[in-house]
């Protein structure tokens, strides 16, 4: 398999080089494998950490910066950071008004950053942890590790990011970050395997005539096979598994993602058919992302995540973002 | 059993998870994300080097430092796992200079409360803790019946490689492999199969070590 690295075994540390080179507003530890802003903590701001594996660019370090995260800390590809990353990343974004910590909800996710807020505990520093778990691939709770957090936390690092920049406490972030993870839903499509720069081959086959639904974010196959539908039908499926569970009405967020190897033309293809879907059950997309956002290394495929909008949510989504990844508003 | 042995254990399951990467990255391709050899080699490398520059003195201490560097290095959900498991395993050993067959097994019991503490897995959820905790209940078991040391170390690794194949036909309720739901059956899980490695290699270090 073709890849543009010069080892799988340097693949992450070589890409945080680059991170530091392109992007001077980014302090940028190469090995200890932690990016902050370059500003440095803010006194009296609460400080924004995430984090997860790598192989899913711009998440999360694309994220780091004003009205955003305050730290990432990614992991070796598709594993969670260890704990010593996300205590450094702690110490170095706390301004003394406590760290807010969002975390997917994948099992290595949350053990490790459970042990990294016990660390930050026994340094005082004060940590909550908010676990998205926006997936509805995932059907029964109960006889999984749970939802998987996939879209929805770059709404939530957006929104609680901004609420953090004006001054709120920690208490305050933390709601407005489950408010958001609560309002919102996903569901991802693959129409092609992930390749691991250190497995050098698929993670699954895939037939050319099949795509598998529900799938996320680490090349992990989904609940179910079926055959390769147009633009519009794939929309409607998705929407209509979110729809499940999320009324589907007023003012919505709504995210078009590409998984790493879809081309933007056929994102747009799908967002107008997701605009479509949307109007037909009497629902505005207020505010959109169409884009490679949270991906799946060269995987091909997408995922829709929609959040209910308030007043509030859509300030705050409109407040002035400069990060490499999203950037609007200064 | 002094520190030389545990560190020989170490280094032997290093060794195996080494030679076996390639293959506990499969059986993860297969309902996880394809890395947990790799990110089990990189964390035991690490922790062959360290012990090798620290050298700790008991038994407990080997187990200990191989479980504060695993954590240190492995991350996804096996690192804080295992991490915790060698963490718990040495600190039930204490500051003993020699273990005997006993204290190993309650060190190892300690193991398991701690992952299962950790995890939420209960037996049967298709983790490592199917191969974990019938290992140890083997070994318990053979050495209250006077099982010489080669024996209840031959039950111990026999039950977790046992352990490790019957997770074949398991559903994964656990895990990344749970979200795969009834499509999770049909294959070994990758943390009872490395699990079963390391156990092995316990086995083989304390028959031929010293």
């Amino acid at each position: 398999m073709k890849k543009l690295i010069n080892s799988p075994d340097t693949v992450v540390t070589d890409a945080l080089a680059g991170v530091a080179a392109a992007h001077p507003s980014l302090a940028v530890d190469v090995e200890n494998k932690v990016i902050t802003r370059a500003s440095g903590p803010q006194a009296g701001k609460v400080g924004l950490v995430s984090g997860g594996g790598s192989g899913h660019e711009p998440m999360h370090g694309g994220f780091v910066g004003y009205g955003m995260l305050d730290a990432a800390c990614p992991g070796e590809v598709f594993t969670s950071p260890v704990p010593d990353q996300m205590l450094a990343a702690t110490r170095a974004v706390n301004g003394g008004a406590g760290v807010l910590h969002v975390v997917k909800n994948y099992t290595g996710d949350v053990l490790n950053f459970q042990m990294a807020a016990e660390l930050a505990g026994d340094e005082d520093i004060e940590v909550v942890s908010v676990v998205t778990n926006d997936d509805v691939a995932v059907q029964d709770s109960l006889y999984t590790a749970g939802r998987r957090g996939v879209g929805a936390t770059v709404f939530v690092e957006k929104i609680a990011g901004a609420l953090a920049e004006e001054g709120a406490g920690l208490d305050k972030v933390a709601d407005v970050a489950r408010e958001v993870n609560e309002r919102s839903r996903s569901l991802g499509v693959a129409l092609t395997s992930c390749v691991v720069p250190a497995a050098g081959k698929p993670t699954f086959d895939l037939a050319d005539s099949e795509i598998e639904m529900g799938i996320g974010i680490h090349g992990e196959p989904g609940r179910s096979r079926v055959p390769l539908a147009p633009a519009r039908d794939l929309a409607a499926a998705a929407l209509d598994a979110i729809g499940a569970d999320l009324p589907l009405s007023g003012d919505l967020l709504v995210m078009v993602n590409g998984m790493g190897g879809t081309p933007l033309l056929e994102l747009y293809v799908l967002f107008n058919e997701v605009r479509q879907y949307l109007e037909g059950h009497g629902a505005r997309i207020a505010r959109n992302l169409v884009g490679n956002y949270i991906t799946s290394l060269e995987m091909q495929g997408f995922s829709v995540t929609v959040c209910r909008l308030t007043d509030t949510l859509t300030r705050l989504w409109d407040a002035p973002v400069d990060t490499p990844a999203l950037r609007w508003g200064r | 059993m002094r520190a030389e042995v545990f560190r020989a254990w170490i280094a032997a399951a290093a060794r195996v998870i080494g030679e076996q990467r390639d293959h506990l990255t499969q059986l993860d391709a297969a309902i996880g994300d394809a890395d947990h050899g790799i990110n089990l080699d990189r964390g035991f490398t690490a922790v062959v080097s360290v012990l090798e520059s620290a050298a700790p003195a008991t038994p407990g201490a080997v187990l200990t430092l191989t479980g504060s560097t695993l954590i240190s290095k492995v991350g996804g959900a096996s690192g804080p796992l295992y991490g915790t498991a060698f963490r718990r395993a040495g600190k039930a050993l204490g500051d003993a200079a020699d273990v005997d067959l006993p204290g190993l097994a309650a060190a190892l019991d300690a193991a398991l409360a701690g992952v299962q503490q950790l995890g939420a897995a209960r037996e049967g959820d298709k983790t490592m803790v199917d191969a974990l905790a019938p290992a140890t209940g083997a070994f318990s078991k053979a050495i209250a019946e006077g099982a010489s040391d080669a024996d209840a170390l031959a039950a111990l690794a026999e039950a977790a490689l046992a352990g490790a194949a019957a997770t074949i036909s398991m559903q994964a309720l656990k895990g990344r492999a749970s979200y795969l739901g009834p499509r999770s059956v049909g294959h070994e899980d990758p943390g009872a199969a490395s699990t079963a490695l390391i156990l092995g290699a316990l086995r083989d270090a304390t028959l031929a070590g010293p």
